[in-house]
């Protein structure tokens, strides 16, 4: 299967959910940016018992639209599959999105957000307190830099604000999930257009898997 | 606002253009523009404390009103800040000299673990130009710094910033600190930052929470008037 497009993960989102009824497959309603992870993961376990179905990744800048967005889209497949599972962490939603699965009845996965999940959420956390300087960028968020960091914030516009927004910040840590050279010069890039020091960590797809794995056929 | 910028020499415009055009200068961002403005008003005569409240204040007060209504953006309010920013700066000094008007004190902080402080010194900023005497102790205040500056400076107002899920439970540290030690009531505690809302404000025991700069200046206004009516009727 090609590999979804970034800018329409970023705008649209994704959705490949069977329409026919299929009770007894699990529908994963996720994050649009974590579309190419969760089909990696699906092809190289053969959970051919999910299907995936993606909201616009840019909520990501808005996290007070992700808990409405979710509910919508349980609701829309609700008829279609029983079993329906959410990849998205808190993401900023300060428990919003935790209370609204709570009340529809689904899972999702553990954890503040995207970062600490890849990470692995036990070392994340371990690391918080020694790690609040550092601006994090995944593998799609260094793809998608402009769109939701650069262009946002209107760096692209007004770029003396850099220091306003980052000066407190001291590195920027790239999360890899993918070992690629030419990913990791981007972020490199990223880091220097916005001052920061650059580390690299490869993290994979850290609890991001672990989650999925323990969603049995 | 305005696309003629270049054509206008401000030094020729009377009081009530000049101002107006200070209301633009401000929403566009042109900081040596106001500062400008700011000295060409003085040398007319007025007081430090009138430009203060009728040009830029009221100027940023149409900014956050359009920031509000999503007509503006944080990457144009960071300008227009800026640009008040530089007229204060001129300001400030002569509003000491000449005794503009107090309404209070206010110590301001984002909380521990947390690095951001575009919404506080917005805040800041804006209870200093309503007046307030600001203390701003930055970013990643622990308890104890904000105790210690607590006793410090004695002021009416504690300002608390977070703008990560992860780091806004800590005002309720800080909170349940000054209610161990006696001192809750001491102060009036408002509460900001993009993940909170009235319902964490009133959970963690806030006296308030403030979805902006504006609504902070003008709760704080009234909880500071409040607090001097009580005094008043206890003495």
């Amino acid at each position: 299967m090609d590999l979804p497009d970034d800018d329409r993960l970023t705008r649209e989102g994704l959705d490949l959910a069977t329409p026919a009824a299929a009770p007894e497959r699990m529908l994963l309603i996720a994050c649009g940016a974590l579309a190419r992870e969760i089909l990696d993961l699906i092809a190289r376990n053969g959970w051919s018992h999910m299907d995936l179905t993606c909201l616009p990744a840019i909520l990501h800048n808005h996290p007070d639209r992700i808990a409405p967005a979710v509910e919508q889209a349980v609701q829309k497949h609700r008829a279609t599959h029983a079993r329906i599972f959410v990849v998205y962490a808190d993401c900023g939603t300060g428990g919003g999105l935790r209370a609204t699965c709570d009340r529809l009845g689904v899972k999702m996965v553990e954890g503040p957000h995207c970062y600490s999940f890849f990470e692995g959420n036990a070392r994340f956390a371990a690391n918080a307190e020694d790690e609040f300087t550092a601006f994090y960028l995944t593998d799609f968020l260094v793809r998608q830099f402009d769109a939701f960091v650069w262009e946002p914030l209107g760096l692209d516009r007004h770029p003396q604000l850099r220091d306003t927004y980052f000066g407190h910040y001291t590195k920027l840590v790239y999360q890899a999930q993918t070992d690629d050279p030419a990913l990791t010069a981007r972020a490199q890039d990223c880091a220097a257009r916005l001052g920061l020091a650059f580390e690299r960590r490869l993290t994979g797809y850290g609890d991001l898997e672990t989650a999925l794995a323990a969603l049995k056929p | 606002m305005s696309d003629d910028q270049d054509d206008i020499i401000l030094a020729d415009l009377d009081d009530d253009e000049l101002v107006q055009q200070m209301f633009d200068d401000l929403y566009d961002g042109l900081k040596e523009e106001i500062e400008e403005s700011v000295n060409i008003l003085l040398a007319r005569g007025w007081q430090p404390y009138e430009i203060l409240t009728e040009a830029l204040v009221a100027g940023m007060t149409i900014v956050g009103k359009d920031f509000r209504d999503g007509i503006l953006f944080v990457p144009e309010v960071l300008l227009a800040a800026n640009a008040m920013k530089g007229g204060m700066a001129i300001l400030k000094p002569l509003l000491v000299e000449t005794g503009a008007p107090k309404q209070g004190k206010m110590v301001i902080g984002t909380v521990k673990g947390d690095i951001h402080d575009i919404g506080k010194n917005l805040v800041g900023m804006m209870m200093e130009g309503a007046g307030f005497e600001v203390i701003d102790l930055g970013i990643n205040n622990a308890v104890d710094s904000y105790l210690d500056a607590l006793e410090a400076e004695k002021p009416d107002i504690l300002g608390m910033s977070a703008l990560l899920t992860t780091t806004m439970p800590y005002m309720k540290v800080v909170i349940d600190t000054l209610v161990e030690k006696g001192m809750r009531d001491d102060y009036i505690v408002l509460v900001g930052g993009a993940p909170l809302n009235e319902e964490f404000g009133r959970a963690i025991g806030a006296d308030a929470y403030c979805r902006d700069a504006a609504v902070a200046v003008e709760t704080a206004k009234s909880f500071v008037a409040r607090k001097h009516n009580q005094a008043a009727m206890r003495a």
